[in-house]
C-alpha cells in the first residue's frame, strides 16, 4: 500500500502553466500519477497540455475531486498557495518551491498545525511510491518497487540512496523528501511514524543533515516505537560551524545540530549509522540479510 | 509568473544569511524606536575626528571608537577603545582605522577595518542580553533575555541554560506587552525602567518582523545610572529569501566583508563556500554536496569548498564554477560528483569538456556520474582526449581524487 501517494491519488498542480510546473506535471503523469488538473489564477476555463485549468484551488477540488496538490508557485507567492490549498481542504500538499521567506512559513505553520492537511516540504523533491505514483521532481526510473521506506531532507542524496538500493535489487515502498528548510510541514518523526505503520515497509533509511534537532528527536522516536531496522546517515560531518551549506536549515548554532551529536543519538537508538554516504545501500542490504 | 522567477533567481543566491554592520543595525533599530547611544559612522580619520568633536561639544563625557567589521569579538581584538579627550579619540582612530583586526571569528588573517562607529559613552549600570531568533522546534519566533550580558550567549546557553528567559511568540497575536513585561521583570529591572523596557522590546520585535530579520541580538543591552536603557551593541542578520521585498536592506550588503570567491559565485547563482582543503568539489544538490565533502574526508583528503551547482546547471555556470574553483591556489584536484535526475549527464559532460578546454585546466579532474544518459556522458568524456578519471562509485571516485591530489602535491 505504501504511504501518502498511490493509485488513488488525484493530483492538481498549482502553477501548472509555468515551465517547471508543466515539465514536472508531465513527468508525474508519465510515471503513472493521476494528474487531474491545475490552478493558475486568471487562466481558469482554459486547458493546458490537455488538463483543465482553474482560477482557485477550491474550484479545482470541486470539479476534479483532487486529493493532493503539487506547488510550483514562485517563492514570493508560495506561502499563499499553501494556505489556499489548506483552505480548500486538500489532504496532501507537496510544496517543491525553494526560497520561501522564513516568516511566511512561520504563519503557514501556525495554520497547518491545527489543520487536517499534511504539508510535505517546502524546498523538497516530493514523494514517490515506486510502481504506483509520484508527486515531485525525482527521476522515476532509478526507483524500484519494494519494501524499504526512505525519509530524507535532501533531494540528490535521496536519489543516491535509492540508486544504491536499486542497484542491489532492493526496492522501495515510499521515498519521502521532507525538505531542507528550517520550517517544514512533515518532519523526520512524522515520516518515520507513517513508514513504521505501513505494513508494506519492512526497513527504513533515514537521511539527515546538520542543523536543528529533528534528527535527535526522530532517534528518540525510533528507540521507543520503531521495531523495523533503520539505517541512518547525516550529511555535513565536515561542515564548519556557523556556515550555511545551501539549505537554510543547515546551520549549527549553540552546540545543537552537529553531525556527531545526531549520529550519537541515532546510534543510541539502535539505528545503523553509516559514516560514508557510499555505504548506505550496502549497510541496508546487510541489515535485512540481502548482502 | 515564471518570468519573474527567472529574473530574480540570481538575487536569492547570496551565500549566507545576510549580515550588516553594527552602525547599520543601529540606524534601522533607531527608526523603530529602539534607544541607541548618540553616534555616527566615519570612513576617514577626518570624519571620525569631526564626529568625536561634535559629541564632546554636545556634552559627552567620553566617546568610544568601534571598528565596523562583520565578525564578533572586536573588543578583545583591540577594535573597540574608549577616549576621554578629543586627542585620545584621534589616537584610537589612527590605530584602529585600516588595521587588520583579528578576532576568534575572522581567522588568523583578520579583517581590514574600513570604517568606524564613534559613539558617546554611557554610564553603564548593568549589562544584559536580548535576542530574537527562530525556534525551529516550534516554528515560532522566540524572544530571549538574560542577565548575563556581554558574554557569548552560546556559552550561557551551554553552561547555565536556566539563566536565559524565553518568550515564544504566537505569530497570529504578535509579541504582547505582557510578554515584554515578563522578560523585563525577569531581568530584574527597576519599576521605573519597566515601561521603557516594554517600549524597547516591542520596538525590537517590530524591527525584526518588518525587516524579515533572521537574528537580532542586543549584547549588551544596558541600563545606565540615571535609569535609561540603551542598545550598546547591535547585531542583525536577514533572511536571504526575503530580500526581494526589502531592497533598502539588500543595499546594505558590504561585499568587502565577504570572501571574494563567494561574492563571485553568488553572481552566477552558484552556492559556494570556501574551505581550507585541497580538493575542490562540484556537486548538484546541497545534501549530496555536503555528503561529498564527508566522503573526501573519509577517504583521507580535505575539501577545498562546498559548491552546489543546482538542478539545472548550464554550461556557462559550469565554466564559472571551474573559474572559481581554480582561482583557489590550494586546489590540487577537482572532484565532480553529479547525480543527474533532471540534469542530464550527457549535457553536463559536454559542459565539463568545453569548460576544461576553454580554461585549459591543468589540475586532475575526477568525475563520478550517475543518472539520466550516464553512458553517453561517459563516452563524451572518453572521446574528449582530456585527462579525466572516472570513478564507478562515489567511494572509488573519492579515493581516486584523494590520490590525485596527493600526487599533484608531491
Amino acid at each position: 500500500m505504501a504511504v501518502l501517494v498511490d493509485k488513488n491519488t488525484r493530483l492538481i498542480v498549482q502553477g501548472l502553466t509555468g515551465k517547471e510546473g508543466t515539465f514536472h506535471a508531465k513527468g508525474c503523469a508519465e510515471y503513472g500519477t493521476n494528474v487531474v488538473g491545475g490552478v493558475t489564477p486568471g487562466k481558469g476555463g482554459s486547458t493546458h497540455e490537455g488538463w483543465p485549468v482553474f482560477n482557485t484551488v477550491t474550484e479545482a477540488v470541486e470539479k476534479t475531486g483532487a486529493n493532493a496538490t503539487m506547488i510550483f508557485v514562485p517563492p514570493p507567492f508560495a506561502a499563499d498557495a499553501i494556505l489556499e490549498a489548506e483552505d480548500a481542504g486538500i489532504p496532501l500538499i507537496v510544496c517543491i518551491t525553494e526560497g520561501i521567506p522564513t516568516l511566511d512559513m512561520v504563519k503557514v505553520w501556525a495554520k497547518l498545525k491545527t489543520s487536517t492537511s499534511r504539508l510535505i516540504g517546502p524546498n523538497c523533491p516530493g514523494v514517490i511510491s515506486p510502481g504506483k505514483a509520484k508527486i515531485g521532481i525525482m527521476p522515476g526510473r532509478i526507483h524500484k518497487e519494494g519494501s524499504v521506506g526512505i525519509v530524507s531532507r535532501s533531494g540528490t542524496l535521496t536519489y543516491e540512496a535509492v540508486h544504491q538500493l536499486t542497484q542491489r535489487g532492493i526496492g522501495q515502498s515510499t521515498a519521502i523528501g521532507i525538505g531542507g528548510d528550517p520550517i517544514i510541514g512533515t518532519t523526520h518523526i512524522d515520516a518515520l511514524r507513517l513508514l513504521n505503520d505501513d505494513p508494506e515497509t519492512d526497513a527504513i533509511i533515514m537521511i539527515g543533515e546538520i542543523g536543528g534537532t529533528n534528527e535527535e528527536k526522530a532517534a528518540a522516536f525510533v528507540k521507543e516505537h520503531v521495531k523495523k531496522p533503520v539505517v541512518g546517515f547525516i550529511a555535513g560531518q565536515t561542515a564548519p560551524p556557523g556556515r550555511r551549506m545551501g539549505h537554510a536549515g543547515a546551520i549549527i548554532s549553540g552546540g545543537e545540530g552537529t553531525a556527531s551529536g545526531k549520529m550519537t543519538a541515532m546510534r543510541e537508538a539502535g539505528i545503523h549509522v553509516v559514516v560514508s554516504p557510499a555505504e548506505i545501500g550496502e549497510t541496508l542490504a546487510r541489515v535485512i540479510g540481502k548482502a | 509568473m515564471f518570468g519573474l522567477w527567472i529574473l530574480t533567481s540570481a538575487d536569492w543566491a547570496v551565500p549566507t544569511n545576510m549580515k550588516i554592520h553594527e552602525y547599520q543595525a543601529k540606524e534601522i533599530l533607531a527608526k523603530y524606536g529602539v534607544a541607541v547611544p548618540r553616534g555616527e559612522v566615519a570612513n576617514t580619520p577626518e570624519e571620525a575626528a569631526a564626529v568625536a568633536r561634535k559629541l564632546f561639544t554636545e556634552g559627552a563625557s567620553g566617546v568610544v571608537v568601534k571598528a565596523q567589521i562583520h565578525a564578533g569579538g572586536r573588543g578583545k581584538g583591540g577594535g573597540v577603545k574608549v577616549a576621554r579627550t578629543r586627542e585620545d579619540a584621534e589616537l584610537h582612530v589612527k590605530n584602529i582605522l585600516g588595521m587588520q583586526l583579528v578576532t576568534h571569528q575572522t581567522g588568523p588573517q583578520g579583517q581590514k577595518v574600513q570604517r568606524l562607529l564613534i559613539e558617546e559613552t554611557a554610564a553603564i549600570d548593568r549589562e544584559l542580553y536580548l535576542g530574537i531568533v527562530l525556534d525551529r522546534a516550534t516554528g515560532k519566533l522566540v524572544f530571549m533575555a538574560s542577565q548575563a550580558g556581554g558574554m557569548e550567549i552560546e556559552e550561557v546557553a551551554a553552561k547555565t541554560p536556566e539563566a536565559i528567559y524565553k518568550e515564544t511568540i504566537d505569530p497570529a497575536v504578535g509579541f504582547g506587552a505582557w510578554q515584554a513585561r515578563k522578560l523585563a521583570f525577569a531581568l530584574g529591572l527597576k519599576a521605573t525602567q519597566i515601561n521603557q523596557a516594554v517600549t524597547f522590546l516591542q520596538a525590537l520585535y517590530k524591527a525584526f518582523v518588518e525587516t524579515d530579520a533572521s537574528l537580532v541580538e542586543i549584547n549588551p543591552f544596558i541600563t545606565t545610572k540615571d535609569d535609561k536603557l540603551f542598545a550598546l551593541d547591535a547585531k542583525m542578520n536577514f533572511d536571504d529569501n526575503a530580500l526581494f521585498r526589502h531592497p533598502e536592506i539588500k543595499a546594505l550588503r558590504d561585499v568587502a566583508e565577504e570572501d571574494p570567491l563567494e561574492v563571485e559565485a553568488s553572481k552566477y547563482a552558484l552556492n559556494y563556500i570556501k574551505l581550507d582543503g585541497s580538493i575542490a568539489c562540484m556537486v548538484n544538490g546541497a545534501g549530496l554536496a555536503m555528503a561529498t565533502m564527508d566522503i573526501i574526508q573519509y577517504a583521507g583528503g580535505s575539501p577545498a569548498n562546498f559548491l552546489d551547482v543546482g538542478g539545472g546547471a548550464t554550461q556557462e555556470q559550469i565554466e564559472h564554477a571551474f573559474e572559481i574553483l581554480l582561482s583557489d591556489s590550494h586546489v590540487k584536484a577537482i572532484f565532480i560528483n553529479i547525480f543527474g535526475g533532471i540534469l542530464r549527464v550527457d549535457r553536463l559532460a559536454t559542459g565539463v569538456v568545453a569548460a576544461a578546454r576553454n580554461l585549459n585546466v591543468k589540475v586532475p579532474i575526477v568525475l563520478r556520474l550517475e543518472g539520466t544518459n550516464v553512458e553517453e556522458g561517459r563516452q563524451i568524456l572518453k572521446e574528449s582526449g582530456l585527462n579525466f578519471q572516472v570513478g564507478a562509485t562515489m567511494k572509488e571516485a573519492a579515493e581516486l581524487v584523494v590520490a590525485a591530489a596527493a600526487g599533484a602535491g608531491a
